[in-house]
């Protein structure tokens, strides 16, 4: 099985400890990882901005040097809910499609496509709360989603998460509520984002975890900035880190 | 072009292609022993009150519960009370009234509302402006929910009609619900079926 | 060509928050409603349902506006309703004045309307001698405090009891330190009884309109549409002409909908249906398009017409709850707003779909289903398409783009070293350092990019 490990650029640049992680892990469970050394990124930033336009010749490099992968992997929920749902910038054709259909969060490959049962090499014992993405929630589904009160409940992340020795998983109020980070809105509308921020903080502590843990790296860097800002001690792990077998 | 032409012209040209009208469905879960229980549970959510038999005097019922109450506005022939809606024929002036007594043709079990519409009411103010209201209602049209309720003539008949559901309220201070807001205090519905006792 | 500034609901949201104790009791008070919402959708087994019907009804009956709005008309007639049409808010609130005047009528009474709001009704009234007095109690604090709404189901929300005690006070006289909800409510009973008994002419909006019976429906919790419409003689609904719905039976749907959707009741305590003038009074419907028949023919955003004015989209919000609904600087506000608003004006409204995380609750509680975070990101390209982008940012995203789409510019710039930080590429978090560290650390930058721990690490040669 041949992957097309996509790094996002702001994991590439702030958090390469991330993107390490995610392709021995990668590695670890048998998978023949492929890290096409020409990448930048999936033109998101361009295109969340409505500057469609700009992002066009990104994400027709990113097709040019993905398409022909059967797994593309991302350590990341939004870059995947651009890649999958959003990618209109490139002229539609066979080729964006491919990409499209065959993209896939790193949850979601471990979990419903590799179905791992378990990583024996990990361990962390430690308090840990999980936030979900809304991009991994309300835009891959990899949780169930708190508004829709009839639906059975499932959350991938943590599934996968449940299976490291030793981890106590606590829960704290508004768990799917977003976190202000919404990429250009977090400078665009950086008051509000930080107050967000702020009150997400304010929710985990209330079950006082050790660590933070998210498969969206992204909402962590705006999480980590209002921590610290705020002085907390609270610490942050992208969940490859712990699936990979770091114990602290 | 008139106004009227024109902005059908504009809304004809603008409307999407034809989308076909979906199927509906009553969704009626419930066996017919477990109406009145609903619809009691319901009114109690709206704040409403529920008596459920007739009093074995409605007169001295009232007297009891509105011990205040000086004019009893009676829209019903199972009692009389010291005006009728007729005594109204300026509807402001039913701001007069203590208590109105009415009775409604229709109870919805899912939102605790009773239906009344103009032939009931006569005078429609006496359902709001009035201090407080009775309403009289047969157990045997409790219907459901909305969608059967919304099947009854009354919609398609009568010039005004009003699902009411429990004392007037507003949320609109600080987001709970206080009573009363600008209609009536307090709203009371008596299980009574239609060919009952007079009092 | 709008003479109105842009509205800058970043700006006005930072002083939202600048007052932590009020944007607090907002959020939570908002929040509480969102709660409330789930509580009682979940009591009813077919809600998924009833929200797809309730979507497939509107966009059946918009895609068949025009008969259905002829067919509302002709039943009206039949009932002896008079029907008038209105493109804008100006014919709208001439047709008033003029029905007004007609009757001699100074002194009007209102429900809430937000189509009223849409047209600024009572200031044009007031110019011409009209007192128009709105009996919502919400509407009546923020007309009293001569202030916009700032929710569309509860106008005042944003204010606390402690602000209402004042404005009572200085309105009414009240005890300013009584902030009881339940004094304060009868306060509002005692003050406008008075005026609804004296009123000349009654005016409701509409929730819905039943073509098949020519009804106008609204709902409200304290009984004032049945008040305005019933007790002057002369009853005059204002409608906008996506109101409609076919039947009853359809408007059973929307009826379960909307009071569970907005506060978490089964129903408002009023469901009320003015089908026919009263036997010795009049009725006027007042049919308005004010934008809607040109939003119909908008591919990406026709679907916000089936918005029921629920506010439930505005109550999960998480931008909402803390900017306050008077940020938004407009008649809708929260998601429903951001993609209303610029259909009335595009340019003033340029900034409001970029006040949005594009978190997606809005659309998962909304009752008609209606995509309203796809349609937020939609409106940020019509705003680049039509130049509505602020130029710094625009350039800052023309810059991004050139070096994304140049892997060899990329490695320059992310090149770990002593100059990372001043050269960090925006787009890392897309934008602005300075806007981004005002509350929040800045990240560091690692020793090692990935790509540089690739290339040492793992490239075979
Ligand atoms: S958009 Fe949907 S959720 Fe928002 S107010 Fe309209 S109907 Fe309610």
């Amino acid at each position: 099985m041949r992957v097309g490990l996509v790094v996002p650029c702001y994991i590439d640049v702030f958090y390469p400890e991330v993107g390490i992680a995610a392709l021995e892990l990668l590695e670890r469970l048998g998978v023949e990882v492929d890290y096409p050394f020409d990448q930048t990124c999936c033109g998101q930033p361009m295109a969340n901005s409505g500057c469609e336009a700009d992002s066009r010749a990104t994400e027709e490099h990113f097709i040019g040097l993905f398409s022909r992968f059967e797994y593309i992997v991302i350590p990341s929920g939004s870059c995947t809910h651009h890649v999958r749902n959003k990618f209109i910038a490139a002229p539609p054709g066979p080729e964006r499609d491919q990409v499209s259909k065959h993209v896939y969060d790193l949850i979601e490959f471990l979990h419903d496509v590799l179905k791992v049962n378990e990583f024996p090499w990990s361990e962390f014992p430690h308090k840990v709360a999980l936030h979900n993405s809304c991009s991994a929630v309300r835009g891959l589904h990899m949780a169930s989603m708190s508004e829709r009160v009839h639906d059975p409940y499932f959350n991938k992340p943590k599934a996968l998460l449940e299976k490291v020795k030793g981890i106590e998983l606590v829960d704290f109020p508004r768990h799917d509520e977003c976190c202000g980070f919404g990429g250009t809105f977090s400078a665009t509308e950086e008051a509000v984002s930080a107050r967000m921020g702020y009150d997400k903080l304010g929710f985990i502590q209330r079950s006082q975890p050790e660590y933070i843990v998210s498969s969206d790296m992204s909402c962590l860097m705006h999480l980590q900035g209002c921590g610290r800002r705020l002085g907390t001690e609270v610490k942050f792990r992208h969940i490859a880190q712990l699936l990979n077998g770091d114990h602290a | 072009m008139g106004i009227r032409e024109d902005i059908l012209d504009r809304v004809r040209r603008n409307q999407p292609a034809a989308i076909p009208h979906p199927d509906l469905r009553d969704f009626t879960h419930l066996a017919s022993a477990d109406l009145i229980t609903t619809f009691a549970r319901s009114l109690g959510v709206m704040a409403g009150v529920l008596i459920d038999k007739p009093p074995d005097d409605l007169g001295a019922f009232l007297r009891e519960k509105f011990p205040d109450a000086k004019n009893i506005c009676s829209a019903v022939p199972e009692y009389v009370g010291t005006s009728k809606p007729e005594d109204y024929p300026v509807w402001a002036d039913a701001a007069k009234i203590d208590v109105s007594v009415v009775r409604s043709p229709l109870g919805v079990a899912e939102t605790g509302s009773v239906l009344l519409s103009d032939d009931d009411l006569r005078v429609n103010t006496i359902a709001f402006l009035a201090h407080d209201i009775v309403i009289l209602l047969a157990p045997d049209k409790i219907v459901e929910n909305i969608h059967v309720a919304y099947q009854h003539p009354a919609f398609k008949e009568k010039a005004y009609s009003v699902l009411m559901s429990g004392p007037s309220g507003s949320a609109d201070i600080g987001g709970k619900e206080v009573h009363p807001a600008q209609a009536v205090m307090t709203l009371t519905v008596i299980l009574w079926p239609e060919s009952a006792k007079t009092s | 060509m709008s003479v109105h500034p842009v509205v800058d609901q970043a700006s006005n949201a930072a002083r939202f928050l600048a007052d932590r104790s009020r944007e607090e009791y907002f959020d939570t008070l908002m929040w509480s409603l969102r709660e409330a919402r789930d509580r009682s959708a979940s009591e009813v087994p077919e809600w998924e349902q009833l929200r797809d019907l309730g979507s497939a009804i509107k966009e059946h009956t918009l895609s068949h506006l025009a008969d259905y709005l002829e067919q509302f008309e002709a039943s009206a007639k039949r009932n002896g309703v008079e029907v008038h049409w209105a493109h804008d808010a100006h014919e709208h609130n001439q047709i008033v004045a003029e029905i007004l005047s007609r009757h001699g009528a100074k002194q009007l009474i209102k429900s809430k309307s937000m189509l009223t709001e849409e047209c600024d009704m009572r200031r044009y009234l007031e110019n011409r001698g009209v007192t128009v007095t709105e009996t919502d109690l919400g509407e009546r604090i923020q007309q009293l405090d001569d202030e916009p709404p700032a929710h569309i189901v509860g106008p005042a929300w944003q204010k606390s009891p402690e602000d209402v005690a004042r404005v009572f006070a200085k309105a009414y006289g009240s005890d300013p330190n009584n902030a009881a909800p339940v004094y304060l409510a009868h306060e509002m009973r005692v003050h406008t009884r008075a005026l609804i008994e004296k009123a000349d002419a009654g005016m409701t909006g509409a929730n819905f309109a039943v073509a098949e019976t020519g009804t106008v429906v609204t709902a409200t919790n304290e009984g004032n549409a049945d008040l305005s419409g019933n007790v002057p003689r002369l009853r005059i609904c204002s409608v906008g002409i996506e109101k409609i719905v076919p039947t009853h039976r359809d408007l059973a749907v929307f009826i379960r909908l909307l009071s569970r959707s907005a506060v978490g009741m089964p129903i408002t305590q009023y469901t009320s249906h003015f089908r026919a003038p009263r036997r010795d009074g009049e009725m006027h419907i007042i049919l308005v398009d004010n934008g809607r028949s040109e939003r119909l023919g908008m591919e990406k955003f026709w679907q916000s017409l089936k918005c029921i004015r629920c506010g439930a989209c505005m109550n999960t919000c998480p931008v909402y709850r803390r900017s306050g609904g008077l940020s938004y600087g407009s008649t809708y506000m929260g998601p429903i707003g951001i993609i209303m608003m610029p259909t009335f004006d595009i340019r003033r409204f340029s900034e409001l779909p970029f006040s949005s995380t594009l978190n997606g609750s809005c659309s998962n509680v909304c009752p008609v289903k209606i995509n309203i975070h796809e349609q937020i990101y939609a409106w940020r390209e019509v705003m680049d398409e039509k130049h509505q982008i602020k130029l710094a940012k625009k350039s800052a995203m023309v810059a991004a783009g050139e070096v994304l789409s140049h892997p060899e510019l990329y490695r320059i710039v992310t090149a770990a070293g002593e100059t990372t930080l001043k050269r960090l590429p925006r787009f890392a978090i897309y934008n602005d350092f300075n806007a981004w560290g005002k509350h929040r650390e800045t990240p560091l930058p690692a020793g090692q990019t990935f790509h540089e721990w690739y290339k040492a690490n793992r490239r075979k040669a």
